[in-house]
């Protein structure tokens, strides 16, 4: 199978520096990008290879780029998505660790393409050593010239600066994200306008992920159709999964868009942990639906074909859970997971994510009331689609997929029931 | 005031940004590297560096989770509970670090060295079970390699 993106993984950390990643054909993208294409040519070619947005939200990344406005007043700027936070998902980490300077040449090109002359690496604050690599990469990229004053001679100026997070899902999404970069607490902003218009500093600015950055230089060496055509018509390329939970070879896998869910999980990661059977897979991190074991035998891991059955691409971020796994439980997780990162700033998301909780608690202590599995998706409802940002969506998706799926692993819970399954014991 | 080099940093990092306020999250690590945990004359030293009101600097260090505005122990063993690190017992790994260091989630051991903090999505769920020891990663940890961690730390 073609690697892309992790060509340089079996180095174990050796492309970190400067010297192997030339050796392995590093650095040759940027120059062509300078010499052989003018900005719009390169935003052309992204829109060739129909890369989507690898951070979630799966958005076309030439067509973002050309939103933004070619004459500005304000600076313009390229920020690097690096918060990876969403649960299940751990590729960014070694896209950085492994290849710093695949997705900083990326950036390069996008800042060219787009104008920007200061641009920022987000990078959550857990992953400081992570912080370390990419400023010494960064470092490196100065002293070589690929980074600074007149770029290889072509009268660009780029500048890159690496800025940590402090811990805060919120900080993922892309405008709360900019608020934390601006120095504040991180409140998503209103949208529109959107940051390509109004961004970093109220200047036009493009928020892209870690690995669309990172497709970037292979897509102006190889061209848009090159990329392209290694996925399917409408998910261009190759995808990097992190796979998670109980299966025999938990890890990150680079596969072309459209290869089998199954496949994935049987091939690369060798099938479920102790020759158990699989009862639930969360194909894109916690954030989406999640799907039976039969729903994922038809599956292909493409924007379209999980938005099919119902589900999402999201992060990439595939959580696999066997036949004991109790669902109920594995919600139950999630959800404290979002009402401890809800920012407070809407009242359907705040209130919604504590009050499920609660419920959920009571239910673990097998002291759910009747009517609480109902009440649960009823309040899933009043935070879906009513809330100021996607993370409310986020928080209320889970929990009524799984009562869609595995209702009885939730009614166990009711008090009541466990009353009528003694009696019928007895 | 912080340390002369830590000075110097500070100085270094505000050049980055069109306005110095974006500064703060950096300078917020830096208080802590050298206090332990954000203290009072931290949040007012920042607001004066920064240009910034105290209560500007103060809402932003309550939102963060990874600054502390009280005390904590040495080290901060912070536990992974979310989704694909509880598949892989988590709870159990946090059960052990509480018997080993005899106090709960959230608490600091009587010696002060240790701090017991459960903590969202690491980012290593692939490597699950995982441990953050301040900034250190611990991977694929079990009840036993914990042990053994703590143990080594206690001599330190
Ligand atoms: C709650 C929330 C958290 C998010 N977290 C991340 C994240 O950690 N990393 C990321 O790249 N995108 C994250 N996103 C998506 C970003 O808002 C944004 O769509 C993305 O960075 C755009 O980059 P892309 O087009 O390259 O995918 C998050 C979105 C939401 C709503
Ligand atoms: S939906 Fe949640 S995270 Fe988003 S703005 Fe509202 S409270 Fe904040």
């Amino acid at each position: 199978m073609t690697k892309v993106l992790t060509s340089r993984f079996h180095l174990n950390g050796r492309a970190c520096d400067i010297d192997v990643y030339l050796q392995t054909g590093g650095y040759q993208a940027l120059p062509k990008a300078l010499k052989e294409f003018t900005p719009d040519q390169v935003i052309e070619e992204v829109k060739k290879s129909a890369l989507r947005g690898r951070g979630g939200a799966g958005f076309p990344t030439g067509m973002k780029w050309s939103f933004v406005p070619k004459e500005s007043k304000r600076p313009k700027y390229v920020v690097c998505n690096a918060d990876e936070s969403e649960p299940g998902t751990g590729k960014d980490r070694d896209l950085m660790r492994y290849d710093p300077h695949q997705m900083i040449e990326g950036m390069i090109i996008a800042a060219y393409a787009l104008g920007a002359r200061d641009n920022y690496i987000y990078i959550r604050g857990e992953y400081w050593y992570i912080k370390e690599i990419l400023e010494k990469a960064v470092a490196q990229a100065y002293e070589r010239g690929y980074l600074g004053k007149n770029i290889l001679g072509s009268g660009f100026d780029c500048n890159l600066y690496v800025h940590p997070g402090a811990g805060a899902y919120i900080c993922g999404e892309e405008t709360a994200l900019l608020e934390s970069l601006e120095g504040k607490r991180g409140h998503p902003r209103l949208k529109p306008p959107f940051p390509a218009v109004v961004g970093l500093y109220g200047g036009p600015t493009v928020v892209n992920n870690v690995e669309t950055l990172a497709v970037v230089p292979w897509v102006i060496l190889n061209g848009g159709d090159w990329y392209r055509q290694l996925g399917t018509e409408k998910s261009g390329g190759t995808k990097l999964f992190t796979v998670s939970g109980h299966v025999n070879r938990p890890g990150n896998y680079e596969v072309p868009m459209g290869y089998p869910l199954m496949s994935l999980i049987n091939n690369e990661c060798g099938g479920i942990a102790g020759g158990k059977k699989m009862k639930a897979c969360i194909p894109g991190g916690s954030s989406v639906p999640i799907l039976t074991a039969e729903e994922c035998e038809k599956i292909t891991m493409d924007y379209e074909s999980v938005a099919a059955a119902g589900s999402m691409l999201g992060s990439g971020g595939v959580i696999v859970m066997d036949e004991t796994t109790d669902i109920f439980e594995t919600t139950r997780n999630v959800t404290h997971f979002y009402k401890h990162e809800s920012c407070g700033w809407c009242t359907p998301c705040r209130e919604g994510t504590r009050w499920l909780y609660k419920v959920f608690e009571r239910m673990h202590r097998y002291e759910g009331r009747p009517g609480d599995v109902e009440l649960l998706y009823d309040l899933a409802d009043k935070i879906l689609g009513k809330s100021f940002c996607a993370l409310g969506d986020a928080a209320a998706m889970p929990v009524q997929s799984a009562i869609k799926k595995f209702r009885e692993d939730f009614e166990r819970r009711i008090k009541l029931n466990v009353v009528q399954i003694q009696k019928a014991a007895d | 005031m912080f340390s002369e080099a830590n000075e110097k940093k500070l100085d270094e990092i505000i050049t980055h940004y069109p306005v110095k306020r974006s500064a703060v999250l950096p300078a917020l690590y830096i208080a802590q590297e050298e206090h332990g945990h954000v203290t009072d004359d931290d949040v007012r030293y920042i607001a004066n560096r920064l240009d910034m009101r105290v209560n500007e600097v103060e809402e932003v260090v309550t939102f963060y989770t990874m600054y502390s505005r009280k005390p904590v122990g040495k080290y901060k063993l912070q536990v992974c509970r979310t989704l694909s690190c509880w598949l892989q017992g988590a709870e159990q790994i946090a059960e052990q670090i509480e018997h080993k260091i005899g106090c709960g989630v959230g608490e600091t051991s009587k010696d002060g060295k240790f701090t017991l903090m459960e903590v969202e999505c690491l980012g290593y769920c692939d490597l699950a079970p995982c441990l953050q020891v301040n900034f250190d990663y611990h991977e694929k940890v079990t009840p036993e390699s914990v042990d053994k961690l703590i143990d080594g730390l206690k001599t330190k």
